[in-house]
């Protein structure tokens, strides 16, 4: 018995295909408890007012948007190196995941630093190297869109992908260098100290579980319809020849 | 290695076109520059530099899909594959040779233009020094993308796509190292910024660009 047993696209849809509406559920119903208890059952910071509470929104997606990239990478390097189809697949289907993850976290930060910091955008690092990251997801995507053979789709993104996460992590530590931005360090850290206060701490973690299992339930079901799409094409292809 | 950079040179300097364009591109923004924000001279003092910067890195873009597609089209990048040079190593020289016949254009020329956008005295040796720095970069960085999109039809707008993102850290070190020069401030660090991420870009890149060639040859 090895994980790579799941490298087989029967066996990976039989196996995931009964996981999907638990993790979905369950990701539903943690969300609605994570984000009930930090819209409506957490004090008001003292200076910030109620606009704190989008910070439930704000640093899930923003963790997501990066650790989907991370994700994506992974799913490349096993499939430059195993040429499992799946994993090919999975990195394709995280791509558009990936996206809307990234624009949440921008949407929300710039509704957050609207009364905040007086403007919705600035050119902060950070702010800045999410607009790069974003970038990033498109090229992805596009170039997947614009090569038709799979095969060099998936190794030729898979590159992008390795070269493309160099300058993403790059341009993302190099936050810690600068400290002018106007936006603040990192409140969630392991290390405890810097830790924003425990009341908005609870939630917060139980939000960021429920975008993690929202996100994996929503690439097991794109992975498993990139799969049935690429078997219908190869019918079509039988057809015709 | 020597002889294929000799051979690219010639084939960009003889045949026409390629040499000259990035060049009158990068003059033709400058000059739509002051109609854009108008003549007044201390505004353009202080967007000069950053003017300067993404003109020259619009110009570079402009003469990427040069580097693989006409090799690409006539069959002799396969040539170029099966023969004893490392693939890596072609696509290294591709870079080189990409960045001599635009790189080094535009960094020459960069001071010239520098006059029509008002740029500070002090900023002049900064602007040449980062743009000599930081070029190379530019044209390895747009070898790579040039490599990814080789085999796909009319890739232009979509290799743009690909490689503005990774010329934003250029961009950004190389910008700030002359604005810095401008205000007379110290601006070695950014400086050093520029010549790691050329030195990173060539240590690493020529090996992404082979792969990707490798994918499109096959």
């Amino acid at each position: 018995m090895s994980i790579w047993e799941y490298a087989n696209p029967k066996k990976f849809i039989a196996t995931t295909t009964p996981l999907v509406p638990w993790l979905m559920w369950t990701s539903v119903a943690i969300l609605c408890v994570g984000l009930t208890w930090g819209f409506f059952f957490t004090p008001d910071d003292a200076r910030q007012g109620s606009t704190v509470k989008i910070f439930y929104l704000h640093v899930p997606s923003a963790m997501m948007a990066i650790n989907a990239w991370i994700m994506m990478l992974i799913a490349s390097l096993i499939w430059l190196v195993r040429r499992h189809h799946v994993s090919a697949l999975a990195a394709k289907a995280a791509a558009p995941i990936g996206i809307v993850m990234t624009v949440m976290a921008l949407f929300t930060g710039a509704i957050w630093g609207q009364p905040m910091w007086g403007t919705w955008w600035a050119w902060d690092p950070r702010l800045t190297s999410f607009l790069i990251l974003f970038l990033f997801y498109l090229g992805y995507v596009a170039l997947w869109a614009a090569i038709e053979d799979s095969d060099t789709a998936a190794d030729l993104t898979s590159v992008l992908c390795i070269v493309g996460s160099v300058f993403a992590v790059l341009s993302r530590y190099a936050v810690n260098f600068w400290n002018q931005g106007l936006h603040q360090p990192a409140s969630l850290s392991l290390d405890k100290e810097e830790n924003v206060a425990d009341v908005f701490w609870y939630p917060a973690l139980v939000c960021i579980a429920g975008f993690v299992l929202l996100f994996v339930a929503l690439v097991l079901m794109r992975t498993a319809t990139e799969i049935r799409l690429r078997r219908m094409r190869a019918l079509e292809m039988r057809m015709r020849g | 290695m020597i002889a294929l950079l000799k051979r690219d040179l010639k084939l960009a300097v003889r045949a026409g076109g390629g040499f000259g364009l990035g060049l009158a591109f990068f003059l033709i923004v400058i000059v739509l520059v002051p109609f854009g924000v108008g003549p007044d001279a201390a505004v353009l003092t202080r967007i000069a530099p950053g003017m300067l910067w993404v003109a020259a890195l619009l110009a570079a873009l402009l003469s990427l899909d040069r580097i693989f597609a006409l090799d690409f089209e006539d069959g002799s990048l396969p040539l170029l594959a099966t023969s004893p040079l490392p693939l890596e190593g072609v696509t290294l020289i591709k870079g080189v040779a990409h960045w001599v016949t635009t790189g080094l254009p535009l960094t020459l020329a960069a001071p010239v233009l520098g006059f029509l956008l008002n740029l500070e005295p002090g900023a002049y040796v900064w602007l040449f020094a980062s743009l000599a720095l930081g070029t190379p970069a530019l044209s390895m960085i747009g070898a790579f993308g040039a490599a990814l999109t080789v085999g796909v039809k009319r890739g232009g707008l979509l290799m743009s796509l690909l490689v503005l993102p990774l010329y934003v850290p250029t961009l950004i070190f190389g910008a700030e190292a002359v604005r810095r020069g401008a205000d007379g401030l110290d601006a070695s660090v950014p400086m050093l910024m520029v010549a790691g991420i050329t030195l990173g870009c060539f240590a690493l890149l020529p090996f992404a660009a082979a792969a990707a060639l490798r994918v499109n040859l096959r």
